[in-house]
Order: C-alpha cells, then sequence, then structure tokens
C-alpha cells in the first residue's frame, strides 16, 4: 500500500484507509476457483472506475492431487487510483485457501501485510500434503504480518445449509465466500457478481441460490465480525474518457483477428492445434462463425499452418496460433509460404522452454526462432504486442503486413499478456483503418503484339512479377486465364518457373530480405518515453513493457536521465532506430530471455548495450529493473 | 441453377508449357495424359481446378497441368488442400501424392483428411519406392524388397492403402492401375464426380527402381487371373475364361471356379454404396497369389462434407446471432465509462 495513505471512519464505523493502489492475490487448490474469484473482482474493479492490471498463474497440471503444492493456482489483481502498468511487484493482500497456497504464495507477500487464511484447511492432513511439519498458524513464523483467520469451509457450509446440495457441491461455493469478504474489505459492491451468478447458474437454481448466499455471507462477516482490522478504500483512477471493457491478450487477438478480416472485407480462416497458452484463441475464434470466420481444429501443429496457407492461396486470410514448440513444427511449412510468398499470420504465444518447457508460465525466448528458426535464409516479419489491449492493435497489424507484403508475419505474444488483462477503450469501428486488397483479374504482360489502334495483345501471368515494394500479386484459383503453379522449388524470378541457377537463386535471396526490409516504411518510428536524450535508454519488447515503463518513471522521479523504447516492430526494426541509439550513451535491455533482442541490436547495430535477464518463467518485477537501472547508471 | 455451356476443352488444354521430366518410361506420363482426357469431360471450369501435391515423382504433377496448381512440401499436401477447400468450397481440389508422401510422412494428415470428407480427390500413386531419393524401399514395399537402404531385404510389413483409406473413413475408394488407360480414365472421372474426399490408388511403375514390380496385373498374359475388375451390381469374376469368382465362407473371401465349387449366385455382388466398409475391407486385404487384387471403385458412400457442415454452422450461428457486429463483439462484456 502506498505510504500517503489516510485514513477516515466509514458508515461502519470501521476505520477505512485511502491507498493508491492494493496489489491482492487469490491462491488456492486449482479446484478451488481461485480463476473465477480473481476475475470477479478484476471486473467489479474496473467497473469502479480503477486501471486494473492482473496476472493469473496456474499449475501446469489440470488437477494435480488436491492441497499438494503442485496443484495451486493463483489470480493476482492490481488496481489504484493513478495509471497502473503491470499486476504489482509485492502483495499487499492475499487469500490463502489451504496450506500449500500459503507456502507457494508467502514469499511474495509484504511485511505488514494482510493474510486471510482459510483456517478450517490446516488439519494434519492438509499440513501433510504441503509438507509442513509444524502448523505456520501456530508456530509463530506469520507474524510479520496482520493474519486473519477465517474459518471458511465451516460459515460457507453454514451459509448454503438449506440449499439442497451434496456436501461437495456445498464446498463449492467457498471461492465466493472468499470473494464476499473480500468484497467488504475494499469497499467493492456485489452487484455485478449477483448478476454475474444469476446469469451462469439460470439454469441450476440451487446453485445459484447458494452462490448467491455465500457471496452475501462473506461480505456480511466481514461487516459484522470484529476480525477485519480495517477497510481500504482505492478512489478512481483519471483514464482517458471512453467506454471500457476488461480484456486479456488472447481475446484481444481473436478481435483484432475479426476486426482485421472484416476492413479487408475478407474471410478469416483460423487453424490450429490445442496448446497451452494458446488455445483460447481457437476457441473465441470457433464461436464467431456469425462473422464468416471458419476455424479447424487441425490434427497436429503442421496441419495447423498447412490449412492456414492453403486458405491463403485461395485468397483468405489464413491465421495459425501456437506456442514455441508448435512453432518447431511448423517452421518447415513457413518457409514454403516464405518461398510462394503468401500471406501467413502466424502467433506465436510464448511460454517456458525448450520443449514442453513450463507451458503455462512466461517467457520471451523465441524471438531468435522467429528470426531465424527455418532453413535457408528465410526472413519473415515480426511483431510482438506490449500489452493486453494491444494485442488488437498488433494483430490487425499482422494482418496489414501479411496481406500487403505477400509475407509470413509473426506475432509474438506470451503468456503473460495472453492471459493478463487491462482496461481497454472499445475502438470506434467506423474509425477503424480498411485493409486493401486487389487480386489481379488480368494477365500482367503482353505478348509483344500491338494492334493498330495501340492496344495490347494481353500475354501470360507472371506470378513474380512484383510491384515496387517488391510484392508479387495475389493471384487466386477461379480466376479465368491467370491460371499458373507455385511451389517451394527455387523459381526464376518474374515468372515462377521453376529454376536451379546459382545468380538466381541468390537474386531470389536477396529479394525476399529487400521486400522485408521494405516493410519498414510502412510502419510507425519509434517512440522516445521520458528524456529524449541522456545517459541510459531501456529497450525492451513485447510483454515487458508495463514493468520497464514502470520502472522508467520511478528512475525519473529520482532524477536520472532516462529513456525508454519499446519494440512492437522487430523486423524490420522501425527507420529512426539508429538515430534513437545516438542519443543515448548507456543502453539496458531488459528481456525474459538471456539476451536475444540484445544479440540483435549488438550485431545490427553496434552498441554497446548491457542485458538485464530473467528466465524463471515469471514477469519482471518493478523493483528488479529499477536496480538494474541504479547499477547501469553508476 | 442456369446451366451456362462451358468451352469444350481438348485433352492439350490442360497442358501447360512446361517440360516434363519424369524419365523415360515412367507411368506416370500415362496417368499425366489419362488425367487431361478426364478432365474433358467433367464439366468444371478450368480455371477453379486445383493440383496440390507434396514432394516426390508424382508431386511434380501439377507443374505440368495448365489449371492452378501449389506443389508443397513432403506429406503435408493434404493440410494445404484441406485450408484451400475450407477457404473456397468452389472449387474442385485434386491432391497428387506418392507412397512415401501420402503413407510415410504424410500418413497421419491423409487419415484426416479422408475422415474429415473433405472434398479433396486423392490419387496416391503407388510405386512401392522411394523414386525421387533414388530406390529405397517405401511402407508399401513387400516385404524383403532388396533397395540400397535394404540390401538384405525390407523387414517391415507394407501397409495396404485401401484397408487405410477405408479405416479412415474415407467416402470414396477406388484402385486402378497406370497401364490400363481405359479403366483409369473412368476411376478419374468418378473421383471427379464424387461429393467428399475421395481416395484413388494407382499402381504405378517406377521405371528406374521398382520395373516391373505390377508386371503380375499390367501385363496381359497374367492381368486376367490376377485382376479382378469391380462393377457395381454384379457378380465378382475374373480369370482368363471368366470362370472364377469370389465366394464368402464366413467372414473369409475364398477363390472358386463357377460351374465347379458353385453357380454365379454363389458369388459375392458388389455393392459399393453399402454403409458398411466390410466388405470393401476384405476385398481391399486381397493380394496375388492367394487372390486377385481388385480394380475399380470399393465404395463410395455419400455423407455430408466437411465443408458443408462448416457452413450449416456459420448459417446457424448467423440466424441465431444475426450477421457478425464488430461493435457488438466489442462490447460483449461488462462495461464502464470513464467521463
Ligand atoms: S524415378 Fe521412377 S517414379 Fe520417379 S520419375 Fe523416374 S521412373 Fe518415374
Amino acid at each position: 500500500m502506498s505510504a500517503t495513505a489516510t485514513l477516515s471512519v466509514s458508515t461502519s464505523g470501521r476505520k477505512v484507509q485511502e491507498v493508491e493502489s492494493i496489489t491482492i492475490r487469490f491462491a488456492g487448490d486449482s479446484g478451488d476457483g481461485m480463476q473465477l474469484a480473481g476475475t470477479q473482482f478484476t471486473n467489479v474493479s474496473a467497473i469502479m472506475g480503477n486501471d486494473i492490471a492482473t496476472f493469473p498463474d496456474f499449475p501446469a497440471e489440470i488437477r494435480a492431487p488436491a492441497g499438494t503444492l503442485a496443484g495451486v493456482s493463483g489470480f493476482q489483481v492490481h488496481f489504484a487510483s493513478t495509471d497502473i502498468h503491470t499486476p504489482g511487484d509485492r502483495l499487499n493482500c492475499l487469500i490463502v485457501m489451504n496450506p500449500a497456497a500459503l507456502k507457494t504464495n508467502l514469499k511474495d507477500l509484504e511485511d505488514g501485510g494482510v493474510l486471510i487464511v482459510n483456517s478450517d484447511s490446516f488439519g494434519p492432513n492438509d499440513l501433510n500434503k504441503a509438507k509442513y511439519k509444524v502448523n505456520p498458524l501456530e508456530d509463530g513464523s506469520l507474524k510479520g504480518y496482520r493474519v486473519i483467520r477465517v474459518p471458511i469451509d465451516k460459515l460457507n457450509r453454514e451459509s448454503v445449509k438449506e440449499c439442497n446440495l451434496s456436501p461437495r457441491e456445498a464446498d463449492r461455493c467457498k471461492n465466493f465466500f472468499a470473494l464476499g469478504l473480500v468484497y467488504w474489505m475494499f469497499e467493492r459492491p456485489m452487484d455485478a457478481t449477483l448478476k454475474w451468478i444469476k446469469d451462469k447458474f439460470s439454469k441450476k437454481i440451487d446453485v445459484l441460490e447458494a452462490n448467491t448466499r455465500a457471496l452475501k455471507a462473506g461480505y456480511n462477516y466481514g461487516e459484522t465480525v470484529e476480525a477485519m482490522p480495517v477497510q481500504y478504500r482505492v478512489a478512481k483512477a483519471k483514464i482517458a474518457p471512453g467506454t471500457y471493457r476488461k480484456i486479456t491478450g488472447n481475446e484481444a487477438l481473436a478481435m483484432g483477428l475479426v476486426a482485421a478480416s472484416q476492413m479487408a472485407e475478407k474471410q478469416l480462416v483460423f487453424s490450429g492445434y490445442p496448446i497451452t497458452p494458446a488455445s483460447d484463441i481457437l476457441h473465441q475464434l470457433a464461436d464467431m462463425k456469425n462473422f464468416g470466420v471458419k476455424t479447424l481444429q487441425a490434427e497436429d501443429e503442421i496441419a495447423g499452418v498447412g490449412a492456414a496457407i492453403g486458405a491463403a492461396y485461395g485468397g483468405a486470410i489464413g491465421v495459425t496460433a501456437t506456442s514455441g514448440p508448435g512453432i518447431c513444427l511448423k517452421a518447415e511449412a513457413i518457409g514454403l509460404a516464405v518461398m510462394t510468398e503468401l500471406p501467413l499470420v502466424v502467433i506465436n504465444v510464448q511460454r517456458g522452454g525448450p520443449s514442453t518447457g513450463l507451458p503455462t508460465k512466461t517467457e520471451q525466448a523465441d524471438l531468435l526462432q522467429a528470426m531465424f528458426g527455418r532453413n535457408g535464409e528465410c526472413p519473415v516479419a515480426i511483431i510482438a504486442p506490449q500489452s493486453p489491449g494491444d494485442c488488437f492493435d498488433m494483430a490487425f497489424e499482422a494482418v496489414r503486413i501479411a496481406t500487403e507484403f505477400m509475407v509470413p508475419t509473426f506475432l509474438l505474444s506470451d503468456g503473460y499478456i495472453a492471459n493478463g488483462a487491462e482496461p481497454w477503450a472499445i475502438p470506434d469501428v467506423k474509425k477503424l483503418p480498411k485493409i486493401s486488397i486487389v487480386h489481379p483479374t488480368e494477365p500482367n504482360s503482353n505478348d509483344g503484339t500491338t494492334h493498330e489502334n495501340g492496344t495490347e495483345e494481353p500475354g501470360k501471368f507472371l506470378p513474380y512479377k512484383r510491384n515496387p515494394m517488391l510484392v508479387r500479386p495475389w493471384a487466386v484459383p477461379g480466376t479465368p486465364g491467370l491460371e499458373h503453379r507455385i511451389g517451394g522449388i527455387e523459381k526464376q524470378d518474374i515468372t515462377g518457373n521453376v529454376n536451379y541457377e546459382p545468380a538466381n537463386h541468390e537474386h531470389m535471396v536477396h529479394t525476399r530480405a529487400q521486400k522485408v526490409a521494405n516493410i519498414a516504411q510502412t510502419i510507425p518510428d519509434l517512440v522516445i518515453e521520458g528524456d529524449q536524450e541522456g545517459d541510459l535508454l531501456l529497450i525492451g519488447w513485447g510483454g515487458t513493457y508495463g514493468s520497464i515503463a514502470t520502472a522508467l518513471q520511478r528512475a525519473r522521479r529520482k532524477g536520472t536521465k532516462i529513456g525508454q523504447i519499446h519494440f512492437r516492430y522487430l523486423n524490420p526494426f522501425p527507420k529512426n532506430t539508429s538515430e534513437v541509439f545516438k542519443r543515448f550513451k548507456k543502453f539496458l535491455v531488459p528481456e525474459l530471455n538471456s539476451g536475444q533482442l540484445l544479440l540483435l541490436l549488438r550485431a545490427m547495430f553496434l552498441i554497446d548495450a548491457k542485458g538485464l535477464n530473467k528466465v524463471q518463467g515469471r514477469p519482471f518485477l518493478v523493483s528488479e529493473i529499477e536496480e538494474a537501472i541504479e547499477k547501469a547508471i553508476a | 441453377m442456369a446451366v451456362t455451356a462451358l468451352p469444350t476443352l481438348k485433352p492439350q488444354d490442360f497442358a501447360s508449357d512446361q517440360e516434363v521430366r519424369w524419365c523415360p518410361g515412367c507411368g506416370d506420363y500415362s496417368i499425366l495424359a489419362q488425367m487431361k482426357k478426364a478432365l474433358t469431360t467433367v464439366n468444371f471450369p478450368r480455371e477453379k481446378m486445383v493440383f496440390v501435391s507434396g514432394i516426390g515423382c508424382s508431386s511434380r504433377f501439377p507443374y505440368y497441368m495448365n489449371t492452378y496448381g501449389f506443389h508443397t512440401i513432403h506429406g503435408r499436401a493434404p493440410t494445404f488442400a484441406t485450408g484451400l477447400r475450407i477457404a473456397r468450397p468452389d472449387l474442385q481440389v485434386w491432391l497428387v501424392t506418392g507412397d512415401g508422401d501420402g503413407l510415410s510422412i504424410g500418413g497421419n494428415h491423409l487419415i484426416h483428411a479422408l475422415r474429415r470428407n473433405v472434398d479433396i480427390k486423392v490419387l496416391l500413386f503407388n510405386n512401392e519406392i522411394y523414386g525421387l531419393t533414388k530406390g529405397q524401399f517405401s511402407p508399401t514395399s513387400r516385404l524383403g524388397t532388396k533397395t540400397k537402404s535394404s540390401p538384405q531385404g525390407s523387414v517391415d510389413a507394407p501397409v495396404r492403402p485401401l484397408s487405410l483409406a477405408l479405416a479412415a473413413e474415407a467416402t470414396f475408394v477406388a484402385r486402378t492401375m497406370d497401364m490400363d488407360p481405359n479403366h483409369l480414365t473412368g476411376i478419374l472421372h468418378r473421383a471427379a464426380a464424387h461429393k467428399g474426399s475421395a481416395f484413388v490408388e494407382i499402381y504405378q511403375n517406377c521405371k528406374i527402381f521398382n520395373d516391373g514390380v505390377f508386371d503380375y496385373v499390367t501385363d496381359k498374359s497374367s492381368k486376367a487371373d490376377n485382376a479382378l475388375f469391380l462393377e457395381q451390381g454384379k457378380p465378382m469374376i475374373f480369370g482368363k475364361d471368366r470362370n472364377k469368382g469370389i465366394r464368402l465362407n464366413g467372414l473369409n473371401p475364398e477363390v472358386v471356379t463357377v460351374g465347379k465349387d458353385c453357380g454365379v449366385d454363389d458369388l459375392v455382388m458388389h455393392d459399393e454404396k453399402t454403409e458398411s466398409a466390410t466388405m470393401a475391407y476384405l476385398l481391399s486385404r486381397m493380394m496375388v497369389p492367394e487372390f486377385p487384387e481388385v480394380f475399380g471403385v470399393l465404395r463410395q458412400v455419400s455423407h455430408p462434407t466437411h465443408e458443408e457442415l462448416q457452413a450449416k454452422q456459420a448459417e446457424e450461428a448467423t440466424a441465431r446471432r444475426g450477421k457478425g457486429d464488430l461493435d457488438k463483439l466489442f462490447r460483449n462484456d461488462d462495461l464502464w465509462v470513464v467521463e
């Protein structure tokens, strides 16, 4: 909680502390409904006018044995009266439903933070499963925190006992009890969640009633029981006017793709194979068939990309999405799309690797894979959204670049922004840019005969005859007179015929590279945030924007001459990149990998940049970047 | 629907300007020639025909056709063809593959394209060898086949393409051969007319690395005794003297001599339209020398295609929710207004 808290007295006569921002985490067994509680809390906070950022954290196992350390699931919400960019470093409040959740999450709670504990779940068996030898509630190890022991199991069962539920079903309401309690503590109204329960369980009246009662019972417990030390108030944030919703990165990607296809007046064909954390994009799009979206749940990752390329060949917007291991499998087909110069959007929601790695954790370690991970010289366009909401704009850009340049375009998201949420200003549909796509209908050469009246006899269609940006025409099957063949064998420029000549191959390698380089002429320049020149430039890309931007603000308050750039376009880089580098003395590149952007920048711009690298499957804490800044300028 | 007369095309109208580069004497030449002939009679606009292929000798096929063509990567042709058909149900999509491309590296995709009943006409040129990589044994090579990679003979049991297609729920399953132009043209024609995924195995002679492997069915001297040509509604009769037939003994087919072992009425009548694939499966497993090998259409049933089912869902979704409206989509969650 911020240091500038003020105290006042609430209507209930209880102390109310005004704070700028709160970071809270719900943690429990993966069957305890913590993701749901966190999501509801987020929605209500957003509706109340706070700025929000969230971070769900779930285990790789769908149902690890109940109560074990491997089965702990958490959901973190940061809400504030100021502009925030991250889900928060340290927790002000932690709710734990069992000892395993306590053990895995306590280290993130600030000293003196509020710890709400479900005291009913600290029996010998529960402690044993969490590998506690002595009960932490009784050995004094929690004395640095404000511990609130609530017998949640018992109180919850009591509150729903008239609802005609089995004991198991009754216990499933306890997340709502906990949520109610926290709503009281942070002065959140219950109506939005009550309405949600009503809509969600309209067909299961008993469950509807029970969850309603549990939520209210939790709230009332906070109000009536002396155990709760204080209430907290977080005022509305000053946010740009508009209508807002909460959006996750994956939701924004799905919407951005559909919006782009509509603005291009093209059919969207999405084909993918289920993989964490990208599957949600498939789920979302599969439910948008009334937009003319077609989805294919392919038999494997290769088929996922193959069908997308096939669709693109047919004139649709072909998209596939996966995570790192899936990209490995798709690599050969992406090479074919580079060779045949077809538009293709490839989304990689990055996770911890190598191999299966950390499927549910975040990492930014696939940049070099996107850049170089195919045989031969095989350049693609690469872009990366910097926040959940930015996924919408960048999905749109991916479609724009792929179709305008007839080139596979990688969009690198990551587990952190894919599942994380932030407020999103609903865009004005009328102001969305058009994407203009033209398919040729006539041959693009003449056969050399000129008639007396000056008209020329149409000749053949030349599939690799390029425009000034070096882009070939997107002629689609079904067009009479333009029948032609494409394929993965090297081809002669202009005619597209199979060709093995050495000089032609070199020419084509350079041409494909130059075409990708030409994209730079259509993308925005880098904008420096903070000082426009100075001692240190922070350089980031992708999902780390929020942490770096927050660290920048803090460093500038301390008087450091420091700027920040964030690459949303990684291949090609924006035109003014080297010009920006000339304005700073030192460069710090924070990345959730061992230095991949760093390697590219040092190689391509010859700058003596230093990396700040973290590969723990978790996002940066702002404090980690702050420390690195201090070291860098010392 | 108004019937618009299409221009009458000749086989040579389907020839591209590319030089054909198969080895002299390769069975692929005959298939290419019959394909051009068959397409003149399918009554479909040429610009809406697409040939998709993978990698291998057979997969060069699209380059030689004056239609749209996409030469893709090894084994994956069904995936590209599937995406193409999903995007463009108005196109006629042919897929040319071989025993290595379609049954080894691409076996998985073939199975799934067939079971989805995507409207693709799959032509599997089976020459029981890897030609383009210069003569290794393939997944259809017979046990003991001696090649550079199996100097003592291959030890892997071969896959039977027709059995695999049936197991994958293909709605059209047929076999033909490069050396019987009329039969080949007829089968191609029927594959073109089928709605749904069609699977055609074509025995194809690789002159260079596996010459003569199908002589027992293609050679005049032994063809009649080793090849059984299936005809819808007709008893299964074969042999030089047209006196041999197939009878069912419980669940086992057996070769009988008509007039000696039984009468014509005791023979199996061919019915490609039965929903059950059991008889077709039994036929797919018959091999020389115990049995004749079957040619013709083993199975042809009518099921909705993947594309039709997708279109139906799109219609239903639109009827239920109205045509997609971006503004509505953006707002389909809790909203709040900041002033
Ligand atoms: S290697 Fe065999 S299959 Fe390939 S082109 Fe030559 S003869 Fe035909």
